[in-house]
């Protein structure tokens, strides 16, 4: 059972593949290299919502797909939920 | 690159090939709907296509109402059409160009005449024109005769990682067996315009779709208010777990697949000239953009939702695809193809791509899509700017 998948060993975020409650101990897969990865949540993720693979601090950039996607506006721990509250588009 | 599938189709008088057989009853403009809906209350069986437009139109939105209004009569689905316009100059217009492809086509203007002559007389035509089309049959054609068009709709995450791969990998294949594909969305391509810059088959191609690219932003930056964070991602893409433009972007493009590039780009509701894949610059709005790809001749279009968009088409089946295994729990009549088992592990993106393109294959021989079940059949003009 994988409760995240991560499209690119680039990545500093994962997806959720399943509902995930605070404090899970959780499992995924890379998806280009197939290496399994573990991680604690640190808050309640919602299926298809984005786990912090990582701790940031605002300015640094989130890598999905192996691209920038955008920028953190607010610090995140490993674990936690990457969201509209902590990363922002630098477009626009 | 495997066999190409054998569909059975439509084949029209200009040699395309359809997989729908309508009767279509066009209105020229908004005053017309009601005589095209008159007549579709009379003759059982004909697709009145009632819209919002058609009147003191000019400059390049009048010329892609043109090419929207012909391109949708001459689409091979399409076996004959009734035009009816409150007057006889641009419904004769219209008439010439759909005229063009071969197939019975029949013009009535409404001044002169009024509503009930000209539903009178149209009605005779149309109830000729379906019992001839009644009588047409399916013949064997390929998979590379049928042109298909791909855009997403309340994207979410799952369609990155499951749905949108998917009809990668079928744009793959039909490309590989030398047939027509196309994709557009022009903003939601914001991110990623680098990429599908080097995805082109050619400089020229690539240097086109940048400069439609940056027109696009040029215009976005002409009518902004602020940003375009209340629209791009939307409501339904930020609930899925999407962020920002530029992640949507990246799960956008897994549509047109690993291999295929684009040989051109097509101007809104242009038909392409040639086989491969094609770039169209479209708007990302669903009804908008498919009415667009019908207009430029697309027979079948491939929609990978996350959160569950329901659009539908009257001229091109629309055939959804969702791997998120909420939508298509919640949601599962609007849903052709299921893909979540991607998710978790238990299906593989090629499994996907194979069991879409079966799908594909039995929607072109007939099989009715979802949205065709429920009656969608959202038939909306793209509008470039006010009328005169």
């Amino acid at each position: 059972m994988r409760q995240f998948l991560v499209h690119d060993s680039r990545d500093n975020v994962g997806v959720a593949v399943v509902d995930i409650e605070a404090g899970e101990v959780i499992a995924g897969a890379t998806l280009d290299d197939g290496k399994v990865l573990n991680a604690t949540a640190g808050e309640a993720i919602p299926l298809g919502h984005k786990i912090a693979l990582k701790d940031f601090k605002p300015g640094d950039t989130v890598v999905k797909y192996g691209e920038d996607i955008g920028k953190v506006v607010a610090n995140i721990q490993a674990g936690q939920h990457v969201h509209v509250h902590n990363l922002k588009t630098k477009r626009w | 690159m495997g066999d190409t599938p054998k569909i059975k189709g439509y084949r029209r008088e200009n040699g395309r090939v359809g997989i729908r057989n309508h009767v279509v009853i066009l209105a020229v403009d908004d005053i017309s709907n009601a005589a095209t809906e008159g007549v579709a209350h009379v003759i059982q069986g004909v697709l009145p296509l009632p819209h919002a437009y058609g009147r003191l139109q000019f400059g390049e939105d009048l010329e892609l109402f043109f090419r929207t209004m012909i391109g949708t009569g001459a689409n091979p689905n399409v076996a004959a059409v009734i035009v009816i316009g409150i007057e006889p100059g641009w419904t004769a217009r219209i008439v010439d160009g759909i005229a063009k492809t071969g197939k019975p086509v029949t013009g009535f203007a409404i001044e002169r005449n009024g509503d009930l002559k000209t539903i009178e007389a149209a009605s005779r035509k149309a109830k000729e024109y379906v019992q001839w089309a009644s009588e047409l049959s399916r013949e064997e054609c390929s998979l590379d005769e049928v042109y298909i068009s791909v855009k997403c709709g309340e994207s979410d995450t799952t369609t990155g990682l499951a749905s949108c791969p998917a009809v990668g990998h079928v744009v793959d294949r039909v490309v590989a067996i030398g047939g027509t594909a196309s994709f557009g969305e022009t903003s939601e391509l914001t991110g990623a315009e680098h990429i599908v810059q080097k995805r082109a088959a050619t400089p020229e191609a690539g240097e086109a779709f940048l400069k439609t690219f940056t027109e696009y932003q040029d215009f976005i930056n002409r009518h902004k208010t602020d940003d375009l964070s209340e629209s791009q991602p939307t409501k339904g893409n930020i609930r899925g777990g999407l962020t920002t433009i530029e992640e949507k972007a990246m799960g956008n493009i897994q549509k047109i697949g690993k291999h295929a590039r684009y040989v051109g780009v097509l101007k809104p509701a242009e038909a392409p000239n040639g086989k491969g894949l094609w770039f169209m610059d479209t708007s990302s709005a669903a009804a908008e953009a498919v009415t667009l790809w019908a207009a430029s001749g697309a027979v079948v279009h491939l929609f990978p939702t996350g959160q569950g968009n329901v659009i539908g088409n009257p001229i091109e089946p629309v055939i959804k695809i969702s791997g998120n295994p909420l939508t298509c729990q919640t949601m599962s009549e609007h849903i052709d193809l299921d893909v979540s088992r991607i998710l978790t592990g238990e299906m593989t993106l090629d499994q996907a791509g194979e069991e879409l393109l079966n799908l594909t294959v039995r929607t072109c021989n007939g099989r009715l899509t979802a949205a065709e079940a429920l009656g969608h059949r959202e038939f909306v003009m793209t509008k470039l700017y006010r009328s005169a």
